[in-house]
Parts: structure tokens; C-alpha cells; sequence
């Protein structure tokens, strides 16, 4: 296997007295779908949001593409190309389709006009939210300035995956994607993930959902107690093997 | 034995299997439902906030304009908008700080101070009138920079924040005035600039003055600022969920610290205006300003929620005040129904506000 794009040795994050990370390593391989699963309390958002720039880690080191990086911000984190979808979205839902895409990285007209008076691209913008979606296969969004919030859960969903898609030019980390969808959503935003992938861009997804994990995962990252307890295939493991390592019920004979 | 419907073979629907459930590539789309006409205008207010305050003032015009003798005259018309001008500025400067989630409590007493610190300056110190204006109208900037300060820095809410500086404007404004007003005899031989905004001019039969014109342009510019930059983008994102749009990459201390600056120079501003309006510095002119600044932004369709509504919405909300005032006015109707239309205004713009908000997608 090639070398990791994204990795992490060592990582210890405490609060107060509770270790979140307790020396958790982490390996994101390019191309792959890495699915992490780990009981509640397990440290499961406190390594992605270190791997998000949310939060700084007390020890340990993150690199990307071989470089140690240190992200202060998600702002930072978005810059060297990780993109989070949150379990939120992190959407404004008064604001437009094409607003929420480029929250944060707006188009300016070329020229005086954006330069000094700070004049928005808007067709430019428009455009590129409406490439990006149908990329995606999200085009049946009639309008790109309807409002977020005249959306569904899942059209939401799918607005934030594609402005991950978008911009997240190394890695996308996707937060419990599907736990508040149906069924018939959830199912679209599956199959997102693999067209995204499909793009070559690698995607870490935290789930709890194990049938959804193992129908997209390439490898799965099982978390237990502050740090990774083991990697696995999931086309060699099943998913009660996957929940009893997960809960510590056994341990797996392979280790990372 | 277990129960027989455990043995039979259950055929669970895969849920896995695209093919399994029709609609599954549909989800995404945009659905119309048919709706009934209340539903429909309850949509059309939704995409439209602006369009509440419009048809009120339609026909609160359309209603003064039967009842209320010489209600049309161009006269008339052209005297509410200089009635208004002074609160209709302030009200775009609470405009910014209500579509934040805020409120600026102080916006009248920053008015205040500036005014007399303009005035003071050019008049009693000898200060040319354009620095003195200039550093009047920086003292309003300063003041919205120490709101934005406590509200960002600190995290005091903004009505603890703005309740609290309010007075403190207020108590500097006395002490900078002797609590003397600056009279109008004075200043037009010492100042007459700073009655600029209080010159009127003809336009086809109305009377018009500056800070009319003033109050249009303040609307005009911030209409911009609001839709076509990127900062007025991020301005209603805050607004409308400030956890939202820090995640998505926004420094919103930064915004917010822009709007507090921006709405203490609106009142700078507000301040030059108000001196030509009442045709002196006085210390206790505009005292309910503050409060009719919200009532402006209130009834022109901004939510006190935050993120939603129409920068014009304000000026419209002003007008509709004037509209009111003038017409019972004119009526021969007592001022105290005055104060008791305007409260019914304020409760039914919040009443509609609400309604809307529930809208179903």
C-alpha cells in the first residue's frame, strides 16, 4: 500500500481530568473510504476534530502528505484542503443555495468593481454551485438561490457534502451523515460518498450505522478507549465481530 | 414452540437496494405541493419579508389619503419624510445590529454625544467645522467599537451591553454639554455647516431637506454592502446561526465587530442630520430615538431573531410611523392615539413575523 495522505501518531487530548485521546494513531490512505466506529465516550470526535483543526491536541502529530501540520482553526484545516461536514452542516438556512456553498470563500468581480467596492460574482457563484450539484446528481434542485432551509434533510445533506466535494481538494471528514435521514436519504447520501470517492478524493466517515459502514467502507477504524484498538477489513469481518471489539466483548486477532 | 408468525420466513424490503424503493433517486428533488391561498401568501411573505411593511404602507397611505384633509398634498408627503429622516437613520443602524441577533439600545445616546461633541468643538473651541465633524462622527465609530468590544470580547449579551452604555453616552453628553444647548443663532454664525442636513430644497412642489437625502443614500449604501459583498453575506449568516457560520469558516467576532463600528458611525451621522433638523445642539433632543429606531426596524419586517429581513424593510417601517403620526395628525386625532396606533403596529409586525417563520417547506 502506498503512503498515508493523512496520518496521526500519538495523539493525547485531556479534559481536565478525562483523556479523550489516550495516544490514538490514525492512518488515511488515498483513494479510500475509512469509516470510524467506537462507542460513545470512545474519542471518536475528539480525534476527528483534531483531524479538523476543532481542536488542538495536547501531544502527538498530525502530518499531511509526509509534513507535520498543525491546524489552529477548522479555517486552517480547510486551507491545506480537509473539508468536515458536521453533523450539524453548518449551513445558514435563510440563506441561498450558492450563498451557503461560498460561505466564507465569496467570488469577487474582476476589476475596480470587486476590488474596491467589494462586488460579489454572483453569476460566477451561481454557476459553480449549479456544476457542483449536478455533479453530485443534485440537480433536481430546480433554483440555486431557493433558500436552505425550503430544503429536506436530505437535500441539505447533499448541499454540504457538494460544498465539501467542492473545495475539499485532500480529504472530506464526514460526521454521522446519515443519522438524522430516512432511509430513502440515507441511501442518496451513500451513494454521494461513493461517487465522491469515485473523484479520487479519500473520505473519512464516522458512523454508527453498521450496516452503512460496512456497505461503503474500504477499511474501518475501530476506536475503543482513547486510541485505535484495530483496523479491519470489512469484507473479512462481520459486523456483530466489529461490535464486539468495538464494546471490548473480544479482541480482534489482527492488529493494525 | 415459538409462535407461529416467528417460523414463517419474514421478507424484509432491502433497504440497501436502490431498485427496492422507487423514489430513491427523488429525493432531492424539489417537490411542489399544491397549496391553498393562506399558505401561499404565508410562502410568498417567507420569500418576500419586505412585501409586509410595502402593502402596509400602500394602504395606510391609500387610508390617510381619504380620511385626513390635504393628507396628499405634496407638502404633506414631502413633511413626513423630513420627519422622519433623523429616526429613519438611526434605524438603519439598528437594522445591522438586529439582523445580527442584537440589539442596540444605545444608538440615541451615541447620537446625542456625537452631536454635541460636533458641536462643542466648532463652536465653543473653535475647531474648523469639518474636523470637528469629522472627529464627531469618529466618536460615534468609537462608540460602536466599545459595543462591539464588550459584546464580542467580553460576551455580554447586547441588550446588558448596549442598556449599560446607553446611560454612559447619556451621563458623557451631559457632561460635555453643561446640559447647554448650542442655539441656532450661533450656529449659523459660527457653523452653518453643521445645519447642512437641515436645508431644504425644492423637487416639483415637495419640500425636501438633506437629511432626507441622507437617510436615502445611508439606505442605498448599505443595500449594497448587505446583498452584493460578501461582508453583508456573512453579516445575515451570523445572524441567522452563529455556531453555523463559524464552522463554515467565518471569523464571527470580526463581523460582528464590523457592524457595531458601522452602526456607531450610521449615528454619527444620524447625529450631523439631527443638528440641521432641530436647527441647534441640544442635549436632550431625540430622548425616545432609540426606541423608535427599533420600532422602525420591527415594523419594517426584520426579525429580533436575527438573519432575516430586508435592509429596505426599516425605511419603509420609518415612513409607515410618519405615515401614522401625520394622518391622525391631520385628523384632528389626539398625539396619545398616536403612541396607541403604534403599539398595535409593533405587535401585530411581530404577530406577522412569527407567522411567517412557521412556514412549512
Amino acid at each position: 500500500m502506498s503512503e498515508p495522505l493523512l496520518s496521526a501518531r500519538g495523539l493525547v487530548k485531556r479534559y481536565g481530568r478525562v483523556t479523550a485521546l489516550d495516544h490514538a494513531d490514525f492512518d488515511l490512505y488515498p483513494g479510500e473510504i475509512l469509516a470510524v466506529i467506537g462507542d460513545n465516550g470512545a474519542g471518536k470526535s475528539s480525534l476527528i476534530k483534531a483531524l479538523s483543526g476543532a481542536v488542538r491536541p495536547d501531544e502527538g502529530e498530525i502530518t499531511l502528505d509526509g509534513k507535520p501540520v498543525q491546524f489552529a482553526s477548522p479555517l486552517e484545516a480547510r486551507r491545506a484542503g480537509i473539508e468536515t461536514v458536521y453533523q450539524t452542516l453548518a449551513l445558514s438556512p435563510a440563506l441561498s443555495i450558492a450563498d451557503n456553498m461560498f460561505m466564507g470563500r465569496e467570488l469577487r468581480r474582476k476589476g475596480v468593481l470587486g476590488d474596491w467596492l467589494g462586488l460579489l460574482d454572483k453569476p460566477a457563484m451561481n454557476k459553480f454551485a449549479r456544476q457542483k450539484l449536478s455533479e453530485l446528481g443534485l440537480m433536481t434542485i430546480q433554483n440555486i438561490t431557493q433558500p436552505v432551509e425550503t430544503l429536506s434533510g436530505g437535500q441539505r445533506q447533499g448541499v454540504a457534502v457538494a460544498r465539501a466535494a467542492a473545495f475539499g481538494s485532500r480529504v472530506i471528514i464526514l460526521d454521522e451523515p446519515t443519522a438524522a435521514l430516512g432511509v430513502k436519504e440515507s441511501r442518496r447520501v451513500l451513494d454521494l460518498i461513493q461517487d465522491v470517492r469515485g473523484r479520487g478524493i479519500p473520505i473519512v466517515l464516522i458512523s454508527h450505522n453498521m450496516p452503512h459502514v460496512f456497505e461503503v467502507a474500504d477499511r474501518v477504524h475501530i476506536h475503543r478507549l482513547g486510541r485505535r484498538l484495530a483496523v479491519i477489513n470489512p469484507k473479512e469481518h462481520s459486523m456483530s465481530d466489529a461490535v464486539a471489539y468495538m464494546t471490548g466483548a473480544r479482541m480482534p486477532e489482527i492488529a493494525a | 414452540m415459538p409462535p407461529p408468525f416467528l417460523t414463517k420466513e419474514v421478507r424484509m424490503p432491502d433497504t440497501t437496494d436502490p431498485a427496492a424503493s422507487p423514489a430513491a433517486d427523488q429525493v432531492a428533488q424539489f417537490e411542489d405541493h399544491a397549496r391553498g391561498p393562506v399558505a401561499s401568501l404565508q410562502h410568498f411573505l417567507h420569500r418576500n419579508p419586505t412585501m409586509v411593511p410595502v402593502i402596509v404602507l400602500a394602504l395606510s397611505v391609500l387610508g390617510f389619503g381619504l380620511l385626513a384633509p390635504n393628507f396628499f398634498s405634496a407638502f404633506n408627503l414631502s413633511l413626513i419624510m423630513q420627519q422622519v429622516a433623523v429616526v429613519g437613520t438611526l434605524a438603519a443602524a439598528q437594522s445591522l445590529v438586529i439582523l445580527t441577533a442584537g440589539i442596540d439600545l444605545s444608538v440615541g445616546a451615541i447620537m446625542l454625544l456625537s452631536s454635541v461633541i460636533m458641536g462643542k468643538l466648532a463652536v465653543i473651541y473653535g475647531v474648523p467645522v469639518p474636523l470637528a465633524i469629522l472627529l464627531g462622527l469618529g466618536v460615534g465609530l468609537a462608540a460602536g467599537a466599545l459595543n462591539g468590544f464588550l459584546v464580542t470580547r467580553l460576551k455580554l449579551p447586547p441588550f446588558i451591553t448596549t442598556l449599560g452604555t446607553w446611560n454612559i453616552f447619556l451621563a458623557l453628553n451631559y457632561f460635555i454639554s453643561d446640559r447647554q444647548t448650542i442655539r441656532s443663532q450661533t450656529l449659523d454664525s459660527d457653523a452653518p455647516l453643521l445645519k447642512l442636513f437641515g436645508e431644504r430644497f425644492n423637487l416639483g412642489g415637495a419640500v425636501l431637506t438633506w437629511g432626507v437625502v441622507l437617510m436615502l443614500v445611508v439606505f442605498v449604501v448599505l443595500w449594497y454592502a448587505l446583498y452584493q459583498t460578501a461582508w453583508g453575506r456573512r453579516v445575515y449568516a451570523v445572524g441567522d446561526d452563529p455556531e453555523a457560520a463559524k464552522l463554515a469558516g467565518i471569523q464571527t467576532n470580526r463581523v460582528l465587530m464590523s457592524v457595531y463600528m458601522v452602526a456607531g458611525l450610521i449615528c454619527g451621522l444620524a447625529a450631523w442630520s439631527a443638528i440641521g433638523r432641530v436647527g441647534s445642539v441640544s442635549p436632550t433632543s431625540f430622548l425616545e430615538s432609540n426606541l423608535e429606531s427599533i420600532t422602525a426596524v420591527v415594523i419594517g419586517g426584520i426579525s429580533l431573531f436575527g438573519g432575516r429581513g430586508s435592509i429596505i424593510g426599516p425605511l419603509i417601517g420609518a415612513l409607515i410611523v410618519g405615515v401614522f403620526n401625520s394622518g391622525l395628525r391631520l385628523m384632528g386625532v389626539d398625539v396619545l392615539w398616536q403612541l396607541f396606533a403604534t403599539g398595535w403596529l409593533i405587535i401585530a409586525a411581530v404577530a406577522i413575523d412569527q407567522w411567517i417563520r412557521k412556514v412549512s417547506a
